[in-house]
Order: structure tokens, then C-alpha cells, then sequence
């Protein structure tokens, strides 16, 4: 079916003017079939999910499904909250007056999304979009056509669609989409890509939020709950759809003298999770597709880093696996090392001192997340301060995201924007400034002719300063 | 163009811009630098525009002055992190949010307001922590000038640096990456600095414009003369028309239409005077491109025959006086067009609730102002029709409440600043979750099975009673479907 995208926008557009996306009942109606294809469809997405991205049911239901779910019904509880104008303090300067701050919905917004969290990141944005106000149209990650697809079924059965959309296809619809003229884009992908639509959003001054991407790294201190720290970094990288994740644990950084008790450390829990041949656990999953399966496997037999491999390696092209896998101290030049890995490699870069691995992080690019395993208060106080990343945790990998009281988004290469709870709502408002002024007490000094009295009056009235303005008012 | 962003790198790594007591200095800086150089400034806006003193004083150095005191009285509370409320789940644990400044930042100012859209920004940048480069606009000159020569003696020439030049230097300046670039001016310059961007993906915020309407309702007595009286001074007080929120044309009903006229033909003569070669406190118009742009407005034949009042130039001044138009034909450039100059269009409609229709025929605006009593009609202008800002009852002032973000939505542009919004826009807000290693939750690591699938369901409807009957084996799954 070729996409008409006119005729799409028009509807839209039709839709949007027609003031039915900004009622709150009209809102909450969206947000509550949302839930109900969460609950009534979770063997279906589970089921796409397995097929797409061999992704085990426990992963599909608690990074992907729950998600949503809980999302939602955090919504359904503020959005009168959100909705209501926030009331902002005026000053003498503008006396009398009252003031505040309006959400309203942007319009007509798009939403791209990615094939990690196939399910999860399309439905995330949307909330926000819906709960905002606007009409939207999704764009599902092609590369995962399973779920693509799914979703294209769900919310055609479920949503409203003269308001929402959902739009299959890869670069040849979604340049299609993105010649036409939106009033916001939200895209979660690479930076390569991002760039891309940040150039055709200019085109039509179009606002943007990028979830980007890049090199999370983990300072690992010595003196700390090793167990702990080393079974939470597993569920960061591949616990969490095997590294295919934007704030997964990318690499490590770890002190020389303790980096053998941390590699002896993560091959024991790994095995205590996946068995002893991981490539057979149901636990743990696949690489999505050939391509990206190639693409790590270059980055593993680079012969700057196939020597230093200290467990894993092992790979299955026909399941598309590869197994754990730890490589101490890739050189700084190699493939490994300057992209972002989104897989089950784990590069583990050994430095003298701890403190040193804060300017190993700043010499590369600003990522996604940043985490810090420490006990060492004065460490953890130069690491929030001196390195900069969309978000962070400390001793702790991943969870930041599900606390929807903090934004989450990037910084540089990583992106800009965020969202989440609230955020998600912001994102997708335009905060309307309105100022209330009567007829009353209207001052003389304000108009022409100029003269040094009311230079005066003016002076007075800018410092805010009450007295100065009486003074000036009766020409003292 | 690399020495300099390369410098401006290197005192940002080295930290200083990061303390409170460095911010501080140099918001005191900028404050110092308009409070001690006021005649050199009002000079300045003499020269490139015709600025009289008074409308110097209220539009650039009064609000640099209150923007720098108002950050300086706020700044560490800005800079404090705020606490995120977090999920008993995650107990125990802690949430913030920190601001930090984003690193280098480009601002290019416009040439209406020279000043202070060059400084007001600056302003925000300092604050949150950030080295600047601060391209002036090459249409101001004097202005340009006297920044260049005179802003690195009150402030830290390490970490702050103006630029001038036309656009072959914006461009070398848009080649480089930055990590945020604030522009104030034109869509279509707009859209080429954001194009720019893109290949860093530099975020952007931009301040346009576009066609800021007037709604005057119908109502009597001295407060409609009050009304007329802000429209006049909110067209032509800021920079003679030349303002992005300056009034652009002005909707009313037919039958108030010539009284409207007739007030505003007096307030043009008391506040300018009527011979436009002698006008009084009132700019002039900045260059003779832009001359020849606004009288060209005025060529198509419909459009002159709307003239009401006015229509003269002085073309060796570059003046042009202000001019009052009744119903010119709306498909003419000046209805399709930001007319940015001294001419008033005033559109007469039957019923004023048309006028919402007829603002929403055209791009999102910065501003809408409506002078009406009629709180339905507020209600309805609130909701139907979306604009940067609305105000009741008056023009311009809104840009001097700080309470208030400042800026536009579509095609008036995106992102916002003044107050803390200036802080906000140049920091990036960090997200911080402190975890410690006591109380560990088994059922987040595999090997995966069903009873740690049914602790999740539990944990993330924050059922903690269910969670700690499951705990004990006390309770049978309940799979719903």
C-alpha cells in the first residue's frame, strides 16, 4: 500500500482542528486502550517479540510490556495535574497583573522508532504525544517486522485512527514522512540517522527530541560488594537483550590490580545465570539480524583485540548468538573501542589509579549513561561532577530508566530532549506564556513624548523595587 | 575559527566556568558594563538606529540589568539538584536531578534590539557555566562595535568572546561544532542555522517572529482609550515596528473601527509628531534594504488606496511614518507577510470572535495580544488558538516578566528563555540515580522462571502486600488476561 502521506496529514490535521485529541476524556480513552492491548495481547507481543529478537518472556514482559503498562496508568493519575495551567508569581515591574503558564498540544507530531525495544520505545513516545494532546503517527523500526507489524494491527484495532497512525516501511516511506511538515519530531535511533532527520525538520523549523546513543561506560572501584555490583552489571548488558540496549554498559573501566578479580567475578555469575554454554540458555538473547551479527563479529576478530579476549568468542551465525564475551584492554584505536558496541562484547580497560578513568570517559564522546560501582563518597561526588552523560547511576546499571520522576534523555553526541513521566508530556506541550493585565493604574511614563522624568519612572519600574517606584511616581 | 573554538574548549575543561563564584563575577561584569558605559550605549543605539534614550533605557539596558540582578539573586538555588521521587521498590535509593552547563555554546544576536539580544542570552549562558561566542549582527554596527572593544574589559576574555562579521563569518562560525546555538531572528535564517546544526546535532534554540495580531474587543469608556493608547505604543514604541513581538496588525469590529482610527491618529501626533521629517522618539528604520522592503509594502495599488493616515518617507533619514491602514486587501504582502516596520494594518471584522479564524488562517505567532473584557472570548483565544504567548489587556510587557518563558511555537520558532528559563536552556539536566548494594532484589537475574516473572507483575503494579504474601508463598498467581 502506498503511503499517501497528504492524505494522511489531512486527516490529521482535520482531526487536530477539530479540538477532539485535547479533551481529557478523549486522552484518557487512548491511554486506557493502550492498557487493554497490553493486557489482552501479551502472549502476541511476547510471541513477536521471540520471533524478532529471540527475546526470552521474562525481558519481553518486564522491559517491554510492563513498561507500557505502568506508564500509563502513571498518567491516568496526573494528567488532570498536567493538564491544569501552573500559575507563575508576578513581580512589581508588571503590577498589576496575574500570570501563567499554559500546556497546550504541539499538533501533529511523528514518532520513529527503533528495533532494540521494538514494543516499549514506539509505545513509550506515543503516551506522551497522547497524553499532550496531539494527533501522531508511528513509525515502527522495519527491522523488526514481526513487531512492526503487530503494532500496526493493535493500534488500528484499538486507537482512534482519524488521530492515530501507525506507518510500516524503511527508508523509502520514512523519507516520505519526513518531507512533510510536523510539529515535533521524536526519534530514538543512531546518531547517523538522527542527523539525517534533525536536516529535514530544518526544512520546516520542526522541534526535535533525539534518543541517541553511545559508549556508556562503568567505573568499577575495588573496595565494593563485588557480587552485587558484578550481577547488576550483567543485567545491564546481557541481561538486557543481550548489550542491544542505548544505556547498557558498554565497556568497563577498572583499576590493573583489580581487574582479575572482576573478570573471575563476572565468569561466575555468568554461569550461575546462563548455565555453563550460555549460547543454549533461553535466558539470553540473539543478535537481531545478519547484519549486525557480521558487524560484531568484525569487531571481535580485529586483530588489535582477538588476542585479548579473556572469556566468551564463541558464535552460532545460524541462531545469530554470541556468547558473553570480555576482552581486557582493547587499544584505544581499535574498531571495539570507537563505536558504540550494542552487543555482548565487553571491553574491560585497566587504569592505574581509579580517578584516571574519568578522563578516559571525557576523551570520548558524551554518552548515553554513565554508571559508577564505588563506596568512596569523595570518587562519587568528582565522577557526578566531572563527567557528563545524559544520566547516570551509581552502583547501579540500566534502572535510572524506570524511575519516571527523572528525565531521560541525552546530552552531544548522545541526543537532546527527554522524556519519561512527566518529561514525556513537556516534550510533546508547548508551555503558552499568558500574562493577565487590567486597564488600571496605567502609567503616563510608559509613552511618548520621552523625557528624563519618565527615564526615571522606567528606571524604577525595571528594578522591581517598590519604593523606587513610588518615589519616581511622584517625581521624588 | 579552530584557535578560537579550541581556546574556548580549553577553559571549559579546565573547570573554572563550572564554580558559582566565577558565574557570578561575570554577571556582575555584564552589569558593570551597561551600568558604566549607559551614554556610550545610548550612543550606539543612536547611530544604528535612531534609539531615543528612554526606549534605549526600557528595551536593552534596563532589561540586561534585570536579567543579570534577577540570575544573581537566583543562582545557586538554580544550580542546587532537585530530588526525584522514587518507587519504594527501588529502597533504598535517591533521585536527582542536576543541571550542568553544556560546554561551548554559539549566540547570534539580531539588530533591532543589538543590546540586549546579544547580552540577555549571554546572560543565560553564563550562568549555567558555559564559554560563549557572541556574534553581534552586522546591521548594527555601532553596537557591534562597542561590544567587541568593550565587553572583554568586564569580562573573562578566556571564556567569552564576540565575534564580528556579516554572514561569510556566521557561516565559518556554523561550520565548527558547538554544543548549543541560540539565534534570534528571521525564519529563514532560522532554518539555515538549523540545517547547520544538524551535521553536529547541535541542539538549537530559535527566537522568530511572525505576524503578532492585536484582538480589540468592543467596549467603552477610558479604558478602551487606555487600550489604544498600549497598541500605539506597542507598534510603534519598540524600534518603530521593528520588533519580533511588536504588534503587527490589529483586529477589531466594524462598528469601532473608525473611533479606533481616530484614537490612534491622536496618540501617533502626541507621541511622534505628524511631520515625518521632524518625528520625535521614534526609531528610525535600520537600513535602506529594509527601507525599500517596508515602502514596498505600500506599492500595491489596493494597499495604498487602504492608507488612513500617514504613508510619508523620508528616504535620506530612512524614516517612514507611522502608518494606520483600514482593511487592505489580505492577499497583499503586507497581510502575508511580517511587515517588521511602522505600518498598521487594522482589519475590520462583524463579529471579533472571527478573528480567531482568521489568526489561525495564518503561521503560530510569538505573541498574541487581546484587549477585551469578555472572559468567554479569553477562554476561547486561551484554547483555540496557539501562539509563543498571550496577553490580556496590553502588548510588549510580557517580555519583561520573567515568570514567564519567553519564546515561540511553529514557525515563531522553539525553545525559550528569560529567568530561569535562560539557566534552563543552556544546561543539560543530568539525571542521577544513587543505589546502594544493601538489599538486593533476587528476581532481576536469570536463570528466569515463573515465580520471579509473577514478583515482577507484583513489583511494577506496586502491589507491595501481594509482593510480600508471594514472598512468603502465600499466594496464587493471578494471571489475567
Amino acid at each position: 500500500m502506498a503511503l499517501d502521506a497528504e492524505a494522511v496529514m489531512k486527516e490529521l490535521r482535520s482531526t487536530y482542528t477539530s479540538g477532539k485529541t485535547r479533551t481529557f476524556e478523549w486522552r484518557v480513552s487512548q491511554l486506557k486502550a493502550l492498557i487493554k492491548i497490553t493486557t489482552h495481547h501479551e502472549k502476541d507481543i511476547v510471541e513477536a517479540l521471540r520471533s524478532d529478537l529471540n527475546k526470552p518472556e521474562y525481558e519481553a514482559f518486564v522491559h517491554e510490556i510492563v513498561g507500557i503498562s505502568s506508564e500509563c496508568k502513571f498518567v491516568l493519575k496526573e494528567l488532570r495535574k498536567w493538564m491544569k495551567p501552573e500559575k507563575v508569581k508576578t513581580t512589581m515591574t508588571t503590577f498589576p497583573s496575574s500570570a501563567e503558564i499554559v500546556s497546550e498540544p504541539l499538533g501533529v507530531v511523528l514518532v520513529i522508532s527503533t528495533w532494540n525495544y521494538p514494543f516499549y520505545l514506539s509505545l513509550n513516545p506515543v503516551i506522551g504525544a497522547i497524553a499532550a494532546g496531539n494527533a501522531v503517527v508511528l513509525k515502527p523500526s522495519e527491522v523488526a517486522p514481526a513487531t512492526s507489524s503487530l503494532l500496526s494491527k493493535l493500534l488500528s484495532q484499538y486507537m482512534d485512527t482519524s488521530a492515530v497512525k501507525v506507518f510500516e516501511g524503511g527508508v523509502p516511506e520514512t523519507t516520505i514522512l519526513l518531507d512533510r511538515k510536523w510539529d515535533k519530531i521524536f526519534y530514538t535511533g543512531s546518531g547517523k540517522v538522527g542527523r539525517v532527520i534533525l536536516a529535514a525538520a530544518a526544512k520546516h523549523l520542526t522541534p526535535v527530541v533525539l534518543e541517541l546513543g553511545g559508549k556508556s561506560p562503568a567505573v568499577v572501584d575495588s573496595n565494593i560488594n563485588l557480587k552485587v555490583a558484578v550481577r547488576r552489571i550483567i543485567s545491564g548488558k546481557w541481561g538486557s537483550n543481550s548489550g542491544q540496549t542505548c544505556v547498557s554498559p558498554d565497556y568497563i573501566i577498572t583499576t590493573k590490580a583489580f581487574s582479575s578479580q572482576l573478570v573471575d567475578a563476572l565468569k561466575d555469575e555468568l554461569e550461575k545465570f546462563y548455565g555453563k554454554d550460555p549460547m543454549q540458555s533461553n535466558d539470553f538473547s540473539s543478535i537481531i539480524n545478519s547484519h549486525h551479527f557480521d558487524r560484531l563479529t568484525k569487531l571481535l576478530d580485529d586483530e588489535k583485540v582477538s588476542g585479548k579476549v579473556v572469556f566468551g568468542g564463541q558464535r552460532d551465525k545460524t541462531n545469530l548468538k554470541i556468547a558473553p564475551t570480555a576482552i581486557l584492554d582493547a587499544p584505544d584505536d581499535s574498531l571495539i573501542m570507537n563505536e558504540e558496541i550494542f552487543g555482548p562484547l565487553l571491553p574491560i580497560l585497566t587504569v592505574d589509579k581509579i580517578e584516571d578513568s574519568i578522563g578516559r570517559i571525557n576523551s570520548k564522546e558524551k554518552p548515553l549513561a554513565a554508571y559508577l560501582f564505588t563506596n568512596d563518597k569523595k570518587l562519587e561526588e568528582e565522577f557526578i561532577k566531572n563527567v557528563s552523560a545524559g544520566g547516570m547511576a551509581i552502583n547501579d546499571t540500566v534502572l535510572h530508566l524506570a524511575v519516571n520522576s527523572l528525565p531521560f534523555g541525552g546530552v552531544g553526541e548522545s541526543g537532546y530532549g527527554a522524556y519519561h513521566g512527566k518529561f514525556s508530556f513537556d516534550a510533546f506541550s508547548h508551555k503558552k506564556a499568558v500574562l493577565h493585565r487590567t486597564f488600571a493604574g496605567d502609567i503616563d511614563a510608559r509613552y511618548p513624548p520621552y523625557n528624563p522624568r519618565k527615564l526615571q519612572v522606567i528606571k524604577a519600574l525595571l528594578s522591581g523595587n517598590i519604593l523606587s517606584i513610588i518615589r519616581a511616581l511622584f517625581g521624588w | 575559527m579552530d584557535r578560537l573554538e579550541e581556546g574556548l574548549r580549553k577553559t571549559f575543561r579546565c573547570g573554572k566556568t563550572k564554580e558559582v563564584g566565577w558565574r557570578k563575577a561575570q554577571l556582575r561584569g555584564v552589569l558593570k558594563f551597561v551600568e558604566e558605559n549607559e551614554s556610550k550605549i545610548f550612543e550606539a543605539l543612536k547611530q544604528d538606529l535612531g534609539k531615543h534614550p528612554v526606549e534605549a533605557y526600557r528595551d536593552e539596558i534596563g532589561v540586561v540589568k534585570k536579567s543579570a540582578e534577577n540570575c544573581l539573586n537566583n543562582i545557586e538555588k538554580w544550580m542546587n539538584p532537585k530530588k526525584g521521587k522514587l518507587p519504594l521498590l527501588l529502597f533504598p535509593s535517591k533521585g536527582e536531578v542536576l543541571p550542568e552547563p553544556l560546554g561551548t555554546v554559539l549566540i547570534f544576536g539580531s539588530w533591532n534590539f543589538p543590546i540586549s539580544l546579544a547580552l540577555d542570552p549571554l546572560i543565560g549562558a553564563l550562568s549555567a557555566g558555559n564559554t560563549v561566542v557572541v556574534k553581534p549582527s552586522e546591521l548594527a554596527p555601532a553596537c557591534s562595535s562597542l561590544l567587541y572593544s568593550t565587553i572583554p574589559l568586564y569580562l573573562d576574555a578566556e571564556a567569552i568572546k564576540i565575534v564580528e562579521g556579516g554572514s561569510d563569518v556566521a557561516e565559518q562560525l556554523l561550520e565548527r561544532r558547538w554544543d548549543k546555538i541560540f539565534f534570534t531572528g528571521s525564519p529563514r535564517v532560522g532554518r539555515i542555522i538549523m540545517s547547520a546544526a544538524a551535521k553536529h546535532l547541535t541542539p538549537v534554540t530559535l527566537e522568530l517572529g511572525g505576524k503578532c495580531p492585536v484582538i480589540l474587543d468592543s467596549f467603552s469608556g477610558s479604558d478602551f482609550k487606555v487600550a489604544v493608547n498600549r497598541i500605539a505604543g506597542g507598534k510603534w514604541g519598540p524600534c518603530a515596528g521593528q520588533a519580533c513581538i511588536g504588534i503587527d496588525y490589529v483586529l477589531v469590529q466594524q462598528k469601532s473601527a473608525s473611533i479606533l482610527v481616530e484614537l490612534l491618529k491622536n496618540c501617533i501626533k502626541r507621541y511622534y509628531g505628524d511631520n515625518v521629517k521632524n518625528l520625535q522618539s521614534i526609531c528610525r528604520i535600520v537600513n535602506k534594504q529594509h527601507f525599500e522592503r517596508v515602502c514596498n509594502l505600500l506599492e500595491d495599488p489596493g494597499v495604498a488606496a487602504s492608507i488612513v493616515y500617514g504613508g510619508s518617507f523620508d528616504r535620506e533619514n530612512l524614516m517612514i511614518e507611522p502608518t494606520i491602514l483600514l482593511d487592505p486587501p489580505l492577499d497583499a504582502q503586507i497581510m502575508t507577510e511580517e511587515i517588521f516596520g511602522p505600518l498598521l494594518p487594522i482589519i475590520t471584522l462583524d463579529k471579533i470572535e472571527e478573528s480567531i479564524d482568521f489568526i489561525n488562517e495564518k503561521p503560530k505567532p510569538l505573541a498574541i495580544y487581546a484587549f477585551t473584557k469578555n472572559d468567554k472570548l479569553k477562554k476561547q483565544i486561551l484554547q483555540e488558538t496557539s501562539s509563543g504567548s498571550v496577553t490580556f489587556n496590553d502588548a510588549i510587557i510580557q517580555f519583561i516578566c520573567d515568570a514567564l518563558p519567553f519564546g515561540g511555537v511553529g514557525q515563531s520558532g522553539f525553545g525559550r528563555y528569560h529567568g530561569k528559563f535562560s539557566f534552563d536552556t543552556f544546561s543539560h539536566e543530568k539525571a542521577v540515580l544513587h543505589r546502594s548494594f544493601f538489599l538486593e532484589l533476587e528476581p532481576r537475574y536469570p536463570p528466569w522462571n515463573d515465580f520471579k516473572l509473577e514478583f515482577i507483575r507484583l513489583a511494577y503494579s506496586f502491589n507491595y502486600i501481594g509482593l510480600l504474601l508471594h514472598l512468603l508463598g502465600l499466594r496464587t498467581p493471578n494471571r489475567s488476561r
